[in-house]
């Protein structure tokens, strides 16, 4: 009698849970539709006006059209490879500087003005010098991509790295282990957490930096396409760019996540 | 002859405000195999001691000796328990305990051997690719004592490895670490704040004084007790007349005027 009660607690709660899941999908969705519907209804209405804000139908066909003809896969597949290669240049690099910082007390006391200053410094700026100092090519635009994360991620990776409990290296030292062992050991796998965070705020700075150095330079790309779709008035263009950039810079954070949550499953 | 001889180490800690002296002219011997206690009140350096023979201190005066030869110089493998397990949460238990042969690059089949045999004979078989989250407080101390054990140390240093226990697990750990080591003939110095403990345990006790930490008493325990295990020891009739003993000393050391701990680093700018 009271394990059949016990069960329907659970299937109540199972159930209140399942509800809830429903109410915030429909009204993400509701918002969706919603803010799709208006827009198209404003424009048409001519409550704002359809040549700079175009419409969804509109920035609908010039994507289909764009793809069918196969310019904007073209664009995209830059932009992808520019902010992937920014991203993991700038993850990696930043790693990497953190590890060189924390193998050295005093490299670390003697850099820590200039870290500050490039952090604080907004990196896009850099924008026009590096064009002149690497080119007008994809180069400099995964530069500006992985030098947008790459201070972030030294100093959040750095810091992680001398938070770990000084008892793990106690342990370690106690067997006689040198510095690098420590840290190969203790250091390094407890800082991983704070290393995948990183990860997710460098798949937006990257896109930040990619976009930003396409605005300047590029011939090709996402970022190239918004400035020449506002150079000739094309709004639609404009739009509809904007939109692609929305959709994969969220299924990168996501794939981002996913490898989160695998990594988080294997490394503790 | 004496195993490891402490001779007037002293130790200050120094901060940017001053500096405090933790050990004052600390000096003591102890033979192989035997089992002494550092007991006293927190802050009196007991951990500091441990330490600077664990090699990850240096004290500031004094010298630490193996076996008649600086502690430095000395292979000898020492294995140091602390007060938390400090597993790595990320390892499994059998990594865990294979980390001392891993960092001394003796890892081999036989260290493999050795670690599931010592996992069986503290009580736990089959653990050996589970991670460390999954086992109780008692099982992960457990697997910290084997961690250090599998490294052969012939000084083993314990730093209030029962503290964190509850009152059950703790008793019995304590049975188990004193057969343990016995079977070994391990030499052994365990820091705790628990009179019982030092008693259940140690051959002898050495009380500390804090501020600046100093050994004030040395206690030997009667051969009686130290022939029995640390669970009996507690109902043997020797045991409470030490207890007693031991109370009246540390109580008597509680009521002396406590001195300022850090001095200040104004006194040096004056000279």
């Amino acid at each position: 009698m009271t394990k059949n009660n016990d069960k329907q607690l659970f299937q109540e709660y199972k159930d209140t849970l399942k509800m809830e899941k429903k109410v915030v999908i429909s009204w993400q969705l509701a918002i969706l539709v919603g803010f799709i519907a208006l827009w198209e209804i404003s424009s048409r209405l001519y409550w704002i006006d359809p040549l700079i804000f175009s419409s969804p139908v509109q920035v609908f066909e010039v994507i289909i059209s764009s793809i069918s003809e196969g310019s904007m896969l073209l664009h995209l597949q830059i932009t992808l490879f520019e902010t992937i290669a920014g991203f993991l240049i700038g993850t990696i690099g930043g790693i990497i500087i953190a590890t060189l910082l924390w193998s050295s007390k005093r490299f670390a006391k003697i850099m820590d003005p200039y870290l500050v200053i490039l952090n604080a410094m907004p990196k896009v700026a850099l924008g026009p010098i590096l064009i002149v100092a690497l080119g007008t090519g994809y180069i400099s635009i995964i530069t500006m991509g992985a030098i947008i994360c790459v201070i972030i991620t030294t100093l959040v990776v750095y810091s992680a790295f001398n938070e770990v409990d000084p008892n793990y290296e106690k342990v370690l030292i106690s067997f006689g282990a040198t510095r690098w062992q420590s840290f190969k050991e203790a250091i390094f796998p407890a800082a991983m957490p704070a290393m995948i965070s990183t990860l997710k705020v460098n798949v937006g700075l990257s896109w930040v930096g990619v976009i930003v150095g396409e605005f300047l330079v590029a011939k090709n790309g996402l970022g190239y396409l918004i400035i020449y779709g506002f150079q000739v008035f094309d709004f639609s263009l404009v739009l509809s760019s904007l939109v692609l950039i929305a959709v994969f810079a969220a299924i990168m954070y996501k794939l981002v996540e996913r490898l989160e949550g695998w990594l988080i499953k294997h490394s503790t | 002859m004496s195993f490891l001889q402490l001779a007037h180490v002293s130790h200050h800690y120094f901060s940017k405000k001053g500096y405090t002296k933790a050990l004052d002219d600390v000096s003591f011997s102890i033979r192989e195999g035997e089992f002494i206690a550092l007991l006293g009140p927190s802050g009196c350096g007991k951990s500091t001691i441990l330490s600077i023979i664990a090699g990850i201190m240096e004290q500031t005066s004094g010298n630490v000796l193996l076996q008649d030869k600086p502690i430095r110089d000395s292979e000898m493998a020492i294995g140091y328990m602390l007060q938390q397990d400090y597993l790595f949460p990320w390892k499994t238990i059998i990594d865990n305990v294979l980390l001392g042969p891993k960092i001394s690059k003796t890892l081999g089949n036989d260290s493999r051997k050795l670690a599931n045999e010592l996992l069986n004979e503290v009580g736990l078989p089959g653990v050996a690719e589970n991670y460390p989250s999954s086992l109780s407080g008692g099982m992960r101390q457990r697997v910290a004592l084997v961690r250090t054990l599998i490294n052969d140390p012939k000084i083993l240093l314990l730093d209030e490895p029962f503290s964190a226990l509850d009152y059950q697990t703790k008793l019995k750990l304590e049975d188990l670490v004193a057969q343990l080591l016995k079977t070994y003939n391990k030499t052994t110095i365990l820091v705790t704040h628990d009179i019982g403990e030092a008693i259940a345990m140690s051959d002898k006790i050495f009380i500390m004084d804090a501020n600046p930490g100093t050994i004030a008493k040395t206690f030997e325990v009667p051969i009686e007790l130290r022939n029995e295990t640390p669970f009996f020891v507690r109902r043997h009739p020797k045991y409470q007349i030490l207890f007693d003993k031991i109370w009246k000393e540390l109580d008597t050391e509680e009521n002396e005027p406590v001195t300022a701990k850090v001095v200040a680093s104004s006194d040096d700018q004056e000279q």
